[in-house]
């Protein structure tokens, strides 16, 4: 392959090689393969009546509807959070710099116990909002609350980066011409910033339609009114309709899949556009 | 040109505040609750809970699980990085996309797919059942759980700093007569450490904070072996919420001391890019 480089066909590069992707091909490949296949067997016809069943239905659409609700506010608070972090300067933004990534860090179910020891209904506040009817834990709004949570860094992460490398001679340009703030925003700034806010959104979503342990905590599990497409999986596991599991995590597992290959080629496409 | 009055002054006050509130509301205040409500009971009280002997023996399969998995997603992770970046093969760009799936599969498919693959009845779990070895509702499917999760981190963290870097000087020191092992330990080491302290630091995060894979292997078996994150869910399910709450403290602590790790190690492998 290289004239005067390493070799890369002699036995060890071969062995590692080889060891490597066998290793992937176990621990990846195979569970994947396997739960198509399983999902599959019984035929289409099952497979149809498991995916529209009126309970896996009904927790897949509210699984797609929280994580729409939360992609809705973090788009727009993650851009802003990321605007004000890399334009302004105020007292103690290295400190909340640094706890961004906070949620990457926090277990799930820590999440989860986090909430329920704000809101749930044996604190204070918790009781106060369950009196004049804003409950939130044991609701919907209580899971939008646990995926806000969970998804907190992705569009901040994403659009940090895209903001700190922007060059401002477009925007000063528009400023000496005359254009106001929010003409400069709408029509320089956003346009610059916006492949940035999808790709942080999307991988929000694509997270937010798995997220289990935190919603688990705050969801309280009732069939047909706060059961997720993830917590619906767990309870066909556990009664012992593994098929209807299979059929929503496969369900689920495309979805995700799909939004994170579409994400790869758009940005493989977008560095080739750049030249890189 | 940081700080540039945009927007007026008002309009980026009011900005500021508003990000910093969202950031303090939905992350600091439930951080600040479940401290409260960890330590409501009093210091003592506090301790007992969290030196239970339940609460103990959950820390100890917790520490060891992540153990584990560390150790065998860095190393399979560093040569899965160095295939990726310094071999060629069929299918590359394939194998690059597949390091990437188990950040796109929910924590209970994760776990679905290990039992349809290893349980009873799963293709590999008949013939490790017949040689009398259990990997579902077990300690080592624990362990594989744990593994299959963080499986991506370091590869994702190690094959940029490796594409960056480039083979020239590893060629040169190979053409010099280094040798392949000290090729490695002097010239390729050095540059890619950091990336991959950061890639061991999010695996031991993740690891220690898993839930919803390990809640799908181990079954629900009455007092089967927690580790902490199972402890902290079972505890709330029967409603030993002193525990709950002081085993929560305990991960988001260690998390915490993680994400400041993270927070240094990040700044080194920026500086280290930003002067090569």
């Amino acid at each position: 392959m290289s004239r005067h480089g390493i070799p890369h066909n002699s036995w060890t590069s071969l062995s590692i090689r080889t060891g490597s992707l066998l290793y992937l091909a176990v621990m990846v490949i195979l569970p994947l393969v396997a739960l198509g296949v399983q999902a599959a067997e019984p035929g289409p016809w099952a497979f149809w009546n498991e995916f529209t069943n009126p309970f896996a239905w009904h927790a897949l659409k509210l699984t797609f509807t929280t994580a729409l609700a939360m992609v809705a506010i973090n788009a727009i608070t993650g851009t802003a959070t990321a605007w004000v972090l890399v334009r302004y300067d105020f007292p103690g933004k290295g400190f909340m710099n640094a706890l961004i990534d906070l949620p990457f860090a926090v277990p799930t179910v820590v999440t989860g116990i986090m909430l329920v020891a704000l809101y749930g209904p044996t604190s204070t506040l918790g009781a106060i909002m369950g009196q004049s009817g804003f409950a939130v834990i044991y609701q919907v709004p209580g899971i939008i609350l646990a995926l806000l949570f969970v998804t907190y860094p992705f569009v901040i992460r994403s659009v940090q980066p895209v903001l700190y490398e922007m060059d401002r001679a477009e925007e000063e340009a528009a400023a000496t011409l005359g254009a106001d703030d929010w003409t400069i925003f709408w029509r320089v700034t956003l346009p610059t910033l916006w492949p940035a806010i999808v790709t942080g959104s999307a991988l929000s979503f694509s997270r937010a339609l798995g997220e289990f342990g935190s919603v688990v905590m705050v969801a309280g599990n009732r069939p047909l009114a706060t059961k997720t497409g993830p917590m619906y999986i767990f309870g066909e596991i556990e009664s012992g309709n593994r098929h209807g599991a299979m059929v929503v995590s496969v369900v689920l597992l495309t979805c995700s899949l799909g939004i994170l290959i579409v994400l790869n080629r758009l940005q493989r496409r977008g560095d080739e556009s750049h030249g890189r | 040109m940081v700080g540039k009055p945009r927007f007026g002054s008002l309009g980026r006050s009011l900005l500021i505040l508003a990000v910093v509130g969202w950031f303090a509301l939905l992350i600091l205040v439930p951080s600040l609750a479940l401290f409260r409500a960890a330590i409501s009971g009093g210091v003592g009280a506090f301790w007992r809970a969290l030196t239970s002997p339940e609460a103990l023996t959950s820390f100890q399969l917790t520490i060891g699980i992540t153990l584990i998995a560390t150790v065998v997603n860095t190393v399979m992770g560093l040569l899965l990085a160095l295939v990726l970046t310094r071999h060629r093969f069929p299918g590359q760009t394939f194998v690059d996309g597949l390091v990437d799936l188990p950040f796109a599969v929910s924590p209970i498919v994760a776990g679905l797919m290990l039992v349809v693959v290893y349980g009873p009845n799963g293709w590999l779990g008949i013939p490790l059942n017949a040689i009398g070895f259990q990997v579902v509702y077990a300690w080592p499917g624990m362990v594989l759980a744990t593994i299959f999760v963080t499986l991506p981190f370091v590869v994702r963290e190690v094959v940029p700093v490796l594409r960056e870097f480039g083979v020239d000087q590893e060629e040169v020191a190979y053409t010099l007569g280094a040798g392949r092992w000290r090729t490695f330990r002097k010239v390729t080491w050095p540059s890619i450490r950091w990336g991959l302290a950061y890639g061991v630091t999010l695996t031991v995060a993740r690891s220690l904070g898993e839930f919803g894979a390990l809640l799908v292997v181990s079954g629900n078996i009455l007092g089967r072996t927690q580790t902490t994150t199972l402890y902290v869910h079972d505890s709330i399910e029967s409603f030993n919420t002193e525990g709950a709450y002081a085993a929560s403290l305990a991960l988001a602590a260690v998390s915490f001391i993680l994400l400041i790790g993270m927070e240094s190690l990040r700044r080194r492998v920026a500086i280290r890019e930003g002067t090569e």
